[in-house]
């Protein structure tokens, strides 16, 4: 026997991680299909994505969002760091409220979106789905502040759907029926303190809520006992995202890439050419990329985010636009994700075109291949350029919601 | 903050370092009306003569004169008067046998040495006089379509091309070669190779084998070629001459008046605050002071975006070399030496092998237990500088790392100090005795009197990475901020420190175009 003790060392985790409720989604989980997220096992879907979908649209889903980055940010100087950070002016973002928010690298070329959590005064939460501590910590310089990443000392899930108010009100969460849309509120939960936010990825009522760890388990019991007769479903990525499009939120890897992940010029892109102009609040002094996209406002942009209303029922899976349906003068663009709507009965995409073009109410064509038996069809889709988002029913903001 | 009556200037400089007084002269001669608010007493910043010990004074930091630029001379009438010129480089050897250093010759070594060094001299005077035509214009921007830019790049390309093949092939090894590596390839004399090592190396935190000891030793041919020159009254004669060009031309200089920030308002700079709280308006702020005290306590980061202020955050501005001033009651004793070589240039750097080992302990915090040293003694040749019989010495000496473990302390200080006598003693036996009064001036010392944050004589390291294009970094390599109104004009920024005047001027120049274009 070795005299010489071994150091105690604590276990490095091997494999994917998993989330404090990955017992419960995995008891439910039937198709195995997993992908990773920043480390965590995530699913793809747990029985049928179109069917978890319709519980978006219907009932209640459940997305277990604790992979989501999450940072604390805290301090005297919180809000002026944040201020310098992003590109809207986070002062008009009181304690209780939820801020959507992009920030961009000194040449204005989008790095994340995410939410910015005004927890307490003076406390901020910053979630997002890349990780930015390097970024985050690089912009302290010159502040009185602390960032803190926080990613697993919170679980996470996203309850949404039109009965997703019923669901949290019959598990016993009380004064929710005020909450509004991007509004958050603490509540106690089993003599724990819970977060609960009017937020989500979907474009329809829902909330995202955020306790401690060791009481996910609890909180996902609780939650599905209150939600049998709302018929209460647990939901992957693939459903996530197919309300997102409809919703025409932007995924990073999919409308943009982070700016510093990418290698060639050009690949990046400013909120401006993104349609997030109205996050861009020029008034502030200073902020991260505010040189460069004063400038890009004073030439003009490169690229224009669109959403596009397709002719037929063929998905446009990474099609490239053309301004004409003959292809003439080459492609002025690409699709970066589509589907079929469910909801909207409408085939959509979201894109990005070549400025000027893509002006709402446009018409572009967009070029889709499809496979039949074998042999790949080719079809030229007449599609126009829609302002508003595909999906953005009332109810998504009706206050008290209604009790579906 | 009181709000002084007739505050508003047309530019104002912080600090009169000789670059802040080249740059305010330059701009009050195109009209401009120009403030200039130096923190101490004298104008100058660390190229000032004082008084160390009663009745002794000497050029605090910068001693010899080598860069200044024949462009600033001419266009500010400048007429300095050298007590010591084209000064030989005496490289002491401990047996007395010394060799005798000058631009293209060296006496004391084989013939073929002494040819290897003439041909090594052609080709280095070929290499600097090129490199000097671009340390006087604003480096281009890179990646713009700018024509002036684009001009000046091609032109610079065309340059070195024209060269001639081999030559060019030649400059492209050279630059980012060590100056080891150049030595060993050449010469067999190990005093010669420790000599031109330490002309590499000097002032800056690298040994002779660090990466682009080539281009640091370029840089500083690229004024007079390496001539040394000791002006009539110390350094501060310079710097009395160039306040004067700029007094001259009408801007307004101001003493003792430490600017405690640059006002932003909106996003610009509006002004500058003195730490007496007076208040000076101005749309145009040009900082003499290195870049990261310019920006994180002048300006504050938070006023600039991330990635910029995280750039400036690694600027690489850490000093290594001391200042040593003694009062001497006689000159010391050195054998091999008649009465006249004490108006030259001495160097202790026995061998490149003796400087790289000085620099060892420097990369981990320690100072050397073996300097190395450049001495003069500049009251030989001028007796404003110390009593009659008596003199001052004045060396630069290596490596004393402003990061020094455990930091700049009396003991730490008197241990170096020891060092640096037990080195002297070599070669001059009688030096101990002679001194009466001595000052040493640390990095952290040079940081604290002269206001350069890391205390480093080029304010930013001389290295490729913070060199032309991008110096002091990306983003402020053409003298101005990326915070409107604020502009550089210090060692920081292109081409480097020295007593050159380049990086005033250039900054100067590309104001004035910059206000021309617009």
């Amino acid at each position: 026997m070795s005299i010489v003790q071994e150091p105690v060392r604590e276990a490095v985790p091997q494999g994917p991680l998993k989330t404090p409720f990955y017992p419960r989604v995995v008891k439910l989980d039937t198709v195995n299909q997993w992908h990773e997220w920043k480390g965590y096992s995530s699913p793809d879907a747990l029985y049928c994505a179109d069917l978890e979908y319709f519980a978006i649209r219907n009932s209640t889903a459940v997305f277990d969002l604790s992979p989501m980055t999450k940072y604390r940010i805290t301090g005297p100087d919180a809000l002026d760091y944040l201020n310098r950070l992003v590109t809207r002016d986070m002062a008009k973002v009181k304690p209780g409220r939820v801020a959507y928010a992009v920030w961009c690298d000194d040449q204005g070329q989008v790095i994340d979106d995410g939410t910015i959590f005004h927890l307490r005064e003076g406390e901020y939460r910053l979630c997002c789905q890349e990780r930015h501590f390097a970024w985050l910590q690089a912009a302290t310089i010159g502040f009185d502040v602390e960032v803190v990443h926080e990613t697993d000392e919170i679980a996470g899930l996203a309850v949404q759907g039109p009965t997703s108010y019923s669901v949290l009100s019959t598990m016993g969460v009380k004064g929710l029926e005020d909450l509004k849309p991007f509004g958050l509120m603490h509540v106690d939960f089993q003599g724990v303190e819970m977060m609960i936010s009017r937020t989500g990825f979907t474009a329809d009522l829902g909330y995202e809520l955020w306790i401690d760890p060791g009481k996910a388990l609890d909180l996902w019991d609780a939650l599905f006992a209150a939600g049998t007769d709302y018929k209460i479903r647990p939901i992957g990525t693939h459903a996530l995202d197919l309300a997102r499009i409809e919703a025409g939120y932007l995924a990073p890897y999919a409308e943009f890439l982070p700016s510093d992940e990418t290698v060639r010029t050009g690949r990046s892109r400013s909120p401006l050419e993104l349609g997030l102009e109205w996050l861009v609040d020029f008034k502030k002094p200073n902020f991260n990329g505010r040189r460069a996209l004063a400038e890009e406002k004073r030439n003009g942009s490169t690229w224009q985010l669109v959403k596009l209303d397709i002719e037929g029922n063929k998905i446009a899976h990474s099609s490239y636009i053309f301004s004409n349906s003959k292809a003439k003068g080459g492609s002025i663009g690409f699709v970066t994700s589509a589907t079929w709507s469910p909801v909207c009965k409408q085939n959509i995409a979201l894109g990005t075109v070549k400025a000027p073009h893509g002006k709402p109410g446009d018409t572009v064509w967009v070029e889709i291949y499809y496979q039949r038996e074998m042999h790949w069809n080719r079809e030229m889709a007449k599609a126009t350029v829609v302002d508003k988002p595909f999906w953005f029913p009332a109810r998504r903001g009706a206050t008290p919601p209604g009790p579906y | 903050m009181t709000k002084n009556m007739d505050s508003q200037y047309d530019a104002i400089v912080v600090g009169a370092g000789h670059n802040g007084l080249v740059c305010s002269a330059l701009l009050a001669k195109a009209g401009k009306r120009v403030l200039v608010l130096e923190a101490n007493e004298q104008v100058g910043g660390a190229a000032i003569t004082r008084e160390f010990a009663e009745g002794y004074s000497v050029s605090a930091c910068a001693h010899l004169l080598y860069q200044l630029q024949p462009e600033v001379r001419k266009e500010l009438k400048l007429a300095t008067r050298l007590v010591c010129e084209d000064m030989t480089t005496i490289a002491l050897g401990e047996d007395g046998k010394h060799l005798r250093i000058k631009t293209d010759s060296v006496e004391g070594v084989s013939d073929e040495d002494a040819a290897q060094y003439r041909d090594f001299r052609k080709r280095m005077t070929r290499f600097s006089n090129l490199l000097r035509k671009y340390f006087n214009k604003c480096p281009p921007r890179l990646g713009t379509r700018d024509f002036k830019d684009l001009m000046t790049l091609g032109q610079l390309g065309l340059d070195v091309r024209m060269l001639g093949k081999a030559e060019m092939e030649s400059l492209l090894r050279l630059i980012f070669m060590n100056i080891h590596d150049e030595l060993t390839e050449r010469f067999e004399n190990p005093m010669l190779k420790g000599a031109i090592s330490l002309d590499a190396v000097l002032g800056t935190h690298l040994g002779p084998r660090s990466p682009n000891t080539m281009m640091t030793y370029l840089y500083r041919m690229s004024g007079d070629h390496g001539r040394s020159g000791i002006p009539a009254g110390g350094m501060g004669s310079v710097s009395n001459e160039l306040a004067h060009a700029a007094r001259s031309a009408g801007a307004t200089i101001r003493t003792s008046m430490p600017v405690k920030r640059i006002i932003i308002e909106n996003g610009r700079a509006t002004g500058v605050e003195t730490e007496s709280g007076d208040r000076f308006d101005s749309l145009m702020v040009i900082s003499n002071a290195d870049p990261k005290t310019t920006l994180m306590k002048l300006i504050g980061a938070q006023h600039a975006e991330t990635g910029f202020a995280n750039r400036m955050s690694h600027l690489r501005a850490k000093g290594n070399a001391a200042k040593l001033h003694l009062a001497l009651d006689g000159l010391p004793t050195i054998e091999g030496l008649s009465k006249k070589d004490y108006a030259e240039r001495i160097v202790i750097a026995p061998d490149e092998h003796y400087v790289e080992r000085a620099f060892n302990p420097a990369k981990y915090g320690e100072s050397s237990p073996n300097p190395v040293i450049e001495i003069t003694f500049p009251s030989f040749r001028d007796e404003t500088l110390a009593p009659t019989g008596k003199h001052v010495m004045s060396a630069v000496v290596q490596y004393a790392p402003y990061g020094l473990k455990g930091g700049w302390n009396d003991e730490a200080k008197a241990a170096f100090m020891k060092a640096i006598i037990d080195t002297l003693s070599k070669y001059m036996p009688d030096i101990e005795q002679r001194i009466t009064a001595s000052e040493l001036l640390t990095p952290a010392d040079i940081e604290r009197e002269f206001h350069i944050s890391g205390g480093h004589w080029h304010h930013a390291e001389l290295s490729l990475d913070q060199f032309m294009f991008v110096r002091p970094v990306n983003g402020a390599a053409q003298y101005k901020m990326p915070i409107d109104g604020v502009y550089l004009c210090g060692a920081g920024t292109h081409p480097g420190g020295g007593v050159s005047g380049a990086a005033g001027r250039n900054a100067a120049r590309t104001i004035l175009s910059r206000e021309k274009a617009a």
